[in-house]
């Protein structure tokens, strides 16, 4: 239980997505003008993350990975060239099928959040997540953590950013420095910060 | 000709893809710790978005438009595969250090953006001149990044020691924030300043414009 939580922090602090590996940029710069858009962004990621790095994880062991197989009786086949196209797939459906169920049984917060599921099929951020699960050879439930650590790092990240963006809102900045200029210098002091993270789980 | 050329070259500068429309910056800043993967990267991305839009643009007409995102993302994840399995068998070393940032070519929001807007409703050869112009475009701003980071972090360019440091008896003290990742969030807002100052109709309008004259207290 302790690799969960420990898997789990360090996939929020020390390896958070936006500020310190750069995955998901397009959506974290361009939803965080608002505080309220951003933390739906925010509990979308957790959402869509929790759940498609788990899924990812036991198709590519009982499908795709090298020998997997072998219960058939093709044991040398090694399907793992496949798993861009599969995860891609399987990352669709699922931001599909999640939004159906929210419209279906939940419609207040569909109504909150709805607008941010589709964007997030194209997220580097959650592709990253299923290919740093292969890369790292984590099990199902190593993954959840991961999953949902780097869900809650990248809303914790956004909702900051948000915040700090809307107290900039009225400032006089330099023309060329508005918008993105200055939020991309906002993002690097937060990551200047989030790098002191770095002792906190020993690598 | 001349309306082809202007395709290849608007994207260059005036309306590069990543200082003004931020597309593609999720890879752009993570392999620009040096000079080498950035230039992989660059290759990497130019050869599938105009793969990818020529490839687009050719059938057009075949793709249902409610299916057009699935077959566009089907199509450049296949590309990405074939990049990935070439750096693999040829480039190994640096395959390994740009871990999976060439799979996630395929979510670079650049390619699906050129495809989307541009290759859908236009001939092949605009379409792929389009394309390498923004390839083009990434490429610039990725290698000037990534030469400024090797170059002042470790002194070299291309791994050679261009700068002696001091290690090494040198004058040059390395600066290791740069390898590091803020100094990518703060290079590239640098360059998006200085762009935008010096062509000021980039620029985004104040969201608050302060008053024209100032109010007068009582």
């Amino acid at each position: 239980m302790s690799g969960f939580g420990e898997l789990f922090l360090r996939a929020m602090f020390v390896e958070n997505m936006p500020l310190t590996l750069f995955l998901g940029l397009c959506t974290f710069l361009a939803l965080s003008k608002r505080p309220g858009t951003a933390i739906g962004l925010g509990v979308a990621m957790i959402g869509v993350l929790g759940v498609v790095t788990p899924l990812n994880q036991l198709i590519y062991a009982a499908v795709l990975a090298p020998g997997a197989l072998g219960w058939l009786g093709f044991p040398e086949i090694d399907l793992s060239y496949l798993s861009l196209l599969a995860f891609i797939g399987v990352i669709a459906a699922t931001v599909q099928l999640l939004e159906m169920l929210l419209e279906r049984f939940f419609p207040s917060i569909h109504a909150a959040f709805g607008v941010f599921l589709p964007l997030l099929t194209v997220q580097c951020a959650i592709l990253a997540g299923s290919l740093f699960m292969v890369e790292r050879s984590f099990d199902t439930v190593e993954s959840l953590a991961f999953g949902l650590g780097s869900g809650a790092g990248f809303a914790l990240a956004v909702t900051l950013l948000s915040a700090i963006r809307a107290r900039l809102a009225y400032a006089d900045l330099p023309a060329g420095l508005r918008g993105l200029g200055i939020t991309f210098i906002l993002a690097g002091m937060m990551s200047l910060g989030f790098s002191s993270f770095a002792q906190m789980v020993a690598p | 000709m001349t309306a082809l050329f202007a395709t290849l070259t608007e994207p260059l500068v005036r309306k590069n893809p990543i200082t003004l429309q931020i597309l593609g910056i999720c890879s752009a800043l993570a392999v620009t710790t040096s000079l080498d993967t950035a230039l992989t990267m660059s290759v990497s991305l130019t050869v599938v978005v105009v793969l990818a839009a020529g490839i687009v643009s050719l059938i057009r007409k075949h793709i249902p438009n409610s299916i057009r995102l699935i077959v566009q993302i089907v199509i450049v994840a296949s590309l990405v595969i074939v990049i990935d399995q070439v750096l693999q068998a040829f480039f190994f070393d640096i395959s390994q250090r740009l871990s999976v940032f060439v799979s996630l070519i395929t979510t670079n929001c650049l390619v699906l953006g050129r495809t989307e807007s541009f290759a859908r409703s236009n001939p092949p050869l605009p379409a792929m001149a389009d394309a390498l112009g923004n390839g083009l475009g990434y490429s610039l701003v990725l290698c000037l990044i990534g030469a400024i980071r090797e170059l002042i972090g470790k002194g070299a360019l291309l791994g050679y020691q261009v700068l002696p440091t001091t290690d090494t008896g040198g004058w040059f003290t390395p600066l290791p924030l740069m390898l590091l990742a803020p100094s990518a969030f703060f290079l590239l807002g640098g360059l998006v300043w200085a762009i935008r100052s010096i062509r000021p109709e980039q620029a985004d309008a104040p969201e608050f414009p302060a008053p024209e004259v100032a109010e007068t207290r009582q």
